[in-house]
């Protein structure tokens, strides 16, 4: 295998049939380029798939309510919800064993702020402490809401990073007071948010507070759950969709809406959903994967038709080779390496190729759903040698073919 | 130099068998220049493919430089072809993507010599038959006379102990022949022993031995007056 002059003769011949090589190298580096590609993609889906949940806790069942569509029990269609802290306290209670974090919300949708002579339009919103963690909210300066906040209906307000840059234009926020019609909150925190600007343009203070300043009562307009999860994936879907169920037909019951009615109230359970892309992306990888393997093995199957008609078209030239003195085996190496050495030269090249053009292309792909098409270099690198591998299995039977030629037989005159 | 005692050989195709070589005996010395005459399917190639490790024998032995030649596996043959034997056929066999140079060299690949050693071997062979102007030229660029001359070179590149030639003239005019023919000669006044099969008498007398085949025998092993090449070039 080392042999140096064994690699000349071979570079020689190579270098001296350039078309040959080249179309034995194209089906190769193509099959690898498209490989690659594929690979990048299904990792692309996997990040983009990835980074979309991680706007918030994957585990979360949101409860919120609407207008009823069905008369029951005497009352009316068109009756409006009303979820009151009573009906967050119930579930709390009642499945306290399966769940982790909860949050009421008391939200105003457009509201007002100042601070100084700077204002903007946001979303207010009463929550609990543990909505911190449901939101995937990350505490960049100060504090999140606490428990003695909402115990004392406290005035202060954890703002999202967009109103600190938009509002105090770098001055430090906590500590400062923001109003809202009027009324002054103290900042006490500034988060970022994975969900972007869009979750980061919103005010924060607690529950209580929210209810008492907005005329709120004992209302909240939604609340929000994430089920404790364990180890098994399949098991924590089941616990969070039994759970979402009960919850649904609890506030059913205690509000008297149909059992059919599915625009009073609507539970949703991200769970579900999670498991229903994860496993939709799943799909796309063994798709990619499948696609990916079906063209090494076209790749290599075409190496060994090619290397199969080289034999045959170079009968007259390995005849002559044995009857000057070559011996069987250095007609084996001699197409055994020619072919490993075309494919992993070609292989390698479809591999630059394709991470190439996921480097310049990757980044210049924008939708949701794909980011960051790459591959991990080991898992392409180790692709190439099984292509090698592939590539001296696919030469052997050529090789084979080429060792039992008879001189004789190949220098008959025609 | 070489010794055949008893030769036989069959061809098997399905049921028929052919007997080609009926029971062939002679021995040529070093320093002979035999030709091998006989009609068309007389056996001339098959015994030539004998004596060249090409293909073996049914029945008798072969002795070749004292080296008895038998029990060949294609290893052996291949080591044996390439210290004792130099081929040049009718259609020149040469490799057609090599240049001159490198046809001539590719024996003494095959016998480990270094890269550099083998190009000035190869071209010294090629000055020898005149065709060092031409060593970086394809087989493709060149005639049928010179091709059979580059043969030649590549035959003598290993100083093999026997030329085995098999019709080396048969796609050559006339006076391309006698050129070969005067190649061939000029070689053989050196010392090596060269067998040629022809069906040309005139080919046949430039030789010094004539040995005539029929029906897988020899009918007549006659030495002649050898007719100088050179006279008509
Ligand atoms: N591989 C083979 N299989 C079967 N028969 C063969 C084979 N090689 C040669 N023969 C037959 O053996 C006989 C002798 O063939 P050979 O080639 O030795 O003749 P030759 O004297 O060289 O003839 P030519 O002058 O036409 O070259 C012929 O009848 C031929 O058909
Ligand atoms: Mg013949």
């Amino acid at each position: 295998m080392f042999d140096i002059e064994r690699w000349q003769e071979i570079f020689e011949t190579l270098s001296k049939n350039k078309l040959r090589t080249f179309l034995t190298g194209l089906s190769v580096a193509s099959g690898i380029f498209i490989l690659v590609i594929l690979l990048g993609f299904s990792s692309g889906i996997q990040n983009g798939v990835t980074s979309q949940f991680e706007k918030d806790a994957t585990n979360s069942i949101s409860v919120w309510t609407g207008v009823t569509t069905k008369e029951y029990k005497g009352l009316n269609p068109g009756r409006r919800i009303q979820l009151k802290n009573q009906d967050f306290n119930d579930i709390v209670t009642k499945y306290d064993d399966n769940l982790e974090y909860k949050s009421a919300f008391y939200t105003i949708w457009g509201g007002l702020v100042n601070y100084k002579n700077e204002s903007g339009n946001y979303r207010i919103q009463g929550v609990m402490p543990d909505n911190q963690f449901i939101e995937n909210a990350d505490i960049h300066q100060g504090r999140f809401i606490n428990h003695s906040d909402v115990v004392g209906n406290k005035k202060v307000a954890v703002i999202g990073n967009k109103l600190s840059v938009d509002l105090f234009k770098g001055d430090n926020p906590i500590g400062k007071d923001i109003s809202l019609y009027g009324i002054n909150f103290k900042v006490v925190g500034v988060f970022f948010d994975p969900g972007g600007e869009r979750d980061e343009s919103k005010v924060m203070m607690p529950i209580t507070t929210a209810q008492k300043a907005f005329n709120g009562g004992n209302d909240i307009r939604s609340m929000m759950y994430t089920v404790k999860m364990s180890d098994n994936f399949d098991e924590a879907v089941k616990l969070s969709e039994q759970v979402s169920l009960g919850i649904e037909n609890d506030i059913k019951t205690t509000h008297i809406i149909a059992p059919d009615d599915i625009s009073a109230i609507r539970v949703n359970n991200t769970l579900e959903e999670a498991r229903k892309i994860y496993s939709l992306v799943d799909t796309i990888k063994a798709v990619f994967w499948f696609v990916g393997i079906g063209t090494i093995i076209a790749g290599v199957v075409g190496v060994g038709n090619i290397m199969l008609i080289i034999v045959k078209e170079r009968t007259k030239e390995i005849g002559i080779r044995k009857a000057l003195g070559a011996e069987p085996m250095s007609i084996v190496g001699m197409i055994l390496q020619e072919s490993v050495f075309v494919t992993m030269f070609s292989g390698l090249f479809g591999l630059v190729a394709g991470l190439a053009l996921l480097e310049f292309v990757g980044p210049l792909i924008e939708s949701d759903f794909i980011k960051y098409p790459q591959v991990d270099f080991n898992t392409a690198l180790s692709t190439v040698f099984v292509l090698v591998f592939a590539g001296a299995i696919a030469g052997f039977i050529p090789a084979y073919r080429a060792a039992r030629i008879k001189p004789i037989d190949a220098l008959r005159d025609e | 130099m070489i010794q055949i005692k008893d030769l036989h050989k069959s061809y098997h195709m399905g049921n028929n068998s052919l007997h080609v070589l009926k029971g062939i005996n002679f021995d040529v010395k070093e320093g002979e220049l035999v030709s091998i005459m006989g009609s068309s399917g007389s056996g001339k190639s098959t015994l030539l493919n004998i004596l060249g490790m090409l293909d073996e024998a049914d029945e008798g032995s072969y002795t070749l430089d004292t080296v008895p030649i038998k029990n060949l596996n294609e290893k052996i043959a291949a080591n044996y072809r390439n210290k004792f034997l130099g081929f040049i056929f009718q259609s020149f066999n040469l490799i057609n993507y090599k240049s001159a140079l490198d046809n001539v060299a590719l024996p003494l690949y095959y016998q480990g010599v270094a890269r550099k050693e083998r190009v000035e071997r190869a071209m010294h062979y090629l000055d020898k038959v005149g065709l060092a102007p031409w060593s970086h030229h394809l087989p493709s660029e060149l005639s049928g006379g010179q091709k059979q001359r580059v043969a030649i070179a590549r035959a003598l590149a290993s100083d093999p102990k026997v030329l085995l030639a098999d019709e080396p003239t048969g796609a050559l005019d006339t006076k391309t022949s006698y050129e070969v023919m005067d190649l061939i000669q000029g070689i053989n006044d050196e010392g090596k022993t060269i067998l040629v099969v022809t069906h040309e008498h005139d080919i046949a007398q430039m030789t010094k031995r004539i040995v005539n085949l029929k029906d897988g025998v020899i009918i007549d092993d006659s030495f002649v007056e050898q007719v100088r090449a050179s006279q008509y070039v």
